[in-house]
């Protein structure tokens, strides 16, 4: 899923300052499973935004909706008018939701409430680790189900770096070596010898590297979308 | 295209036991500090690394600095690390720095961006330096770049990288190291060596994979000044210094005559290792000292070949 975490307080203020009216979006899927833009959370950030401004004595009102899914019109069209019942629209989505509702209304300003950080899943509860940077081109089968692209720190194909040391990587006592992973993986699947190829250069451009990347698929249908 | 050997080649392929140094360029555009420290070590040394961005702080470029030493008349090891350029402007300066007359190159990873003074830089990796010594022997050897267009008049640079005997998991390391040889790596520089224990046991499996007679494998030292450098470089990922060493350095009433002493020792030592072929020293921040360890060592003057 994609993992995203809270702008400070502070910063959704200073960003929200001389707006009277402010609709607060929340998204039912990724941010809400990470516990960063879910309804709770959009309700927790109501609560601070009318505290601050009865601190100050100001006088704005904040309302929270709620959208299942806030990538996809068919979730945003039921509750349009409430979505649009303000001077803006601070979304607790991730950065697609955010692109995606300022893009559907012209005129709406739409403010980020979060900052999305990465694909990733929860490894304990609480803590989200980054799983896969979205190459464009997965090579997971050549490396035992473990991306060194997104979880090894200088991106080796034929690893690990000199930096490798008990089992962390040379950054961050907290970041486990990607390689190290892949070695044991490898190994207790018998298949340390693959390593020995070396790794070819790779195409990036398949990644965003090869500039803003886009599908589309010429064989579906309305019926296939289930719309 | 004939070009004549670089001399670090020309004395390993000869049987000679090489000496190397490592010269870590300004943080400055003073191109004169580089200058002084190559006249040190002229004659006293076979070959000389010029860092890149090393510990990703900002310095004058490894080009750069390796041809105003070169000017002095000793002889450079281009490093280049794999953080900061991509595919592009590797092999452009790969180009550039031949023409300019270098003809050692040291393929390596670089630390990460963190660790320097622009944390916030973009962390390139386009390459890995295994690729990219691939890469390079490609280019040299068939005329071809990465993209897969012709190059006319491709480099010859003596190509060379590194390997840490310290860091985990030791069997992928030892695989790193053939991979890095099959990819064309023609001369090995070790981390620092101050484990002679985990050396041995290591050198023991290179020799066992006959990698010791595929690539000339150098010991790397590191000459320390104090307690307190001791103690960082005990620090830093994928080193193992012995408490031992820290030690002698605690009790030791001259602490610079004894991290001499520990450097000479060390190489005395690392010579006899079977399947080494040079000494690689390191000494950053002391670079001045060099000579001495290698006088007190027994390698001057050294050959010529
Ligand atoms: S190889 Fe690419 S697609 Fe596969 S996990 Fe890694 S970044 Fe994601
Ligand atoms: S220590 Fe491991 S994860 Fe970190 S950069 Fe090196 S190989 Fe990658």
């Amino acid at each position: 899923m994609i993992v995203a975490e809270q702008k400070p307080i502070d910063e959704l203020i200073r960003s929200l300052e001389g707006f009277k009216k402010i609709v607060i979006a929340s998204c039912g899927t990724c941010v809400t499973v990470c516990m960063s833009g879910g309804e709770k959370e959009a309700l927790a950030v109501q609560g601070l935004l009318e505290a601050n401004a009865k601190e100050k004595g100001q006088d704005i009102s904040v309302s929270v909706v709620d959208l299942k899914r806030q990538c996809d019109d068919e979730f945003i069209d039921d509750l349009e008018a409430e979505l649009l019942d303000g001077d803006v629209v601070l979304s607790m989505a991730c950065g697609v939701g955010v692109q995606f509702l300022a893009g559907k209304y012209a005129d709406k300003v739409v403010l980020p409430g979060l900052n999305t950080t990465f694909y990733g899943a929860a490894k304990e509860l609480g803590y989200w680790t980054e799983l896969c940077a979205g190459c464009g081109n997965c090579l997971l089968e050549r490396t035992g189900g473990i991306c060194p692209i997104a979880r090894c720190s200088k991106s080796i194909f034929n690893g690990p770096c000199g930096g490798s040391q008990n089992a962390k990587c040379e950054i961050d006592s907290e970041i486990d070596c990607a390689w190290q992973l892949i070695y044991d993986k490898l190994t207790a699947m018998g298949r340390l010898d693959t390593l020995l190829e070396i790794h070819e250069i790779r195409d990036w451009s398949t990644s965003r590297d090869g500039g803003p990347r886009h599908l589309r698929k010429d064989d579906v249908n309305l019926d296939d979308a289930g719309k | 295209m004939e070009t004549e050997k670089s001399n670090l080649q020309k004395m390993l392929e000869a049987g000679e036991f090489a000496i190397t140094a490592e010269i870590g360029p300004p943080m400055s555009a003073d191109g004169e500090t580089v200058r002084e420290k190559a006249r040190e070590l002229k004659g006293n040394v076979d070959a000389v690394n010029v860092t890149d961005n090393q510990t990703s702080i900002v310095r004058m470029s490894s080009i750069g600095a390796s041809c105003l030493a070169q000017s002095e008349g000793v002889e450079c090891v281009m490093q280049m690390v794999m953080r900061d350029r991509n595919r592009i402007a590797l092999q452009s300066d790969l180009l550039g720095a031949w023409a300019m007359g270098l003809k050692n190159l040291l393929v390596l990873s670089g630390d990460h961006q963190s660790f320097g003074n622009h944390p916030g830089s973009k962390n390139v990796y386009d390459v890995d330096s295994i690729q990219f010594l691939q890469a390079v022997t490609n280019l040299q050897e068939n005329g071809v770049f990465i993209g897969g267009s012709k190059c006319k008049a491709p480099p010859h640079f003596f190509l060379g990288s590194t390997t840490n005997p310290f860091a985990d998991p030791e069997p992928l390391q030892l695989i790193r190291l053939e991979k890095k040889i099959n990819a064309g790596a023609k001369f090995i520089q070790t981390q620092c060596v101050y484990d002679l224990e985990r050396f041995e046991r290591f050198m023991e499996k290179v020799r066992e994979r006959g990698l010791h007679e595929r690539a000339y494998i150098m010991a790397g030292i590191f000459v320390n000044k104090s307690l307190k450098s001791i103690q960082m470089t005990q620090q830093v990922a994928g080193m193992s210094v012995p408490d031992s060493y820290v030690k002698r350095f605690e009790e030791a009433e001259d602490k610079q005559a004894e991290g001499v002493e520990i450097a000479v020792e060390l190489v005395k030592k690392l010579r006899t290792v079977k399947g080494i072929k040079g000494i690689h020293i390191m000494a950053v921040g002391w670079e001045e000292i060099v000579s001495t360890v290698i006088r007190q060592a027994g390698f001057l003057p050294r050959p010529v070949v």
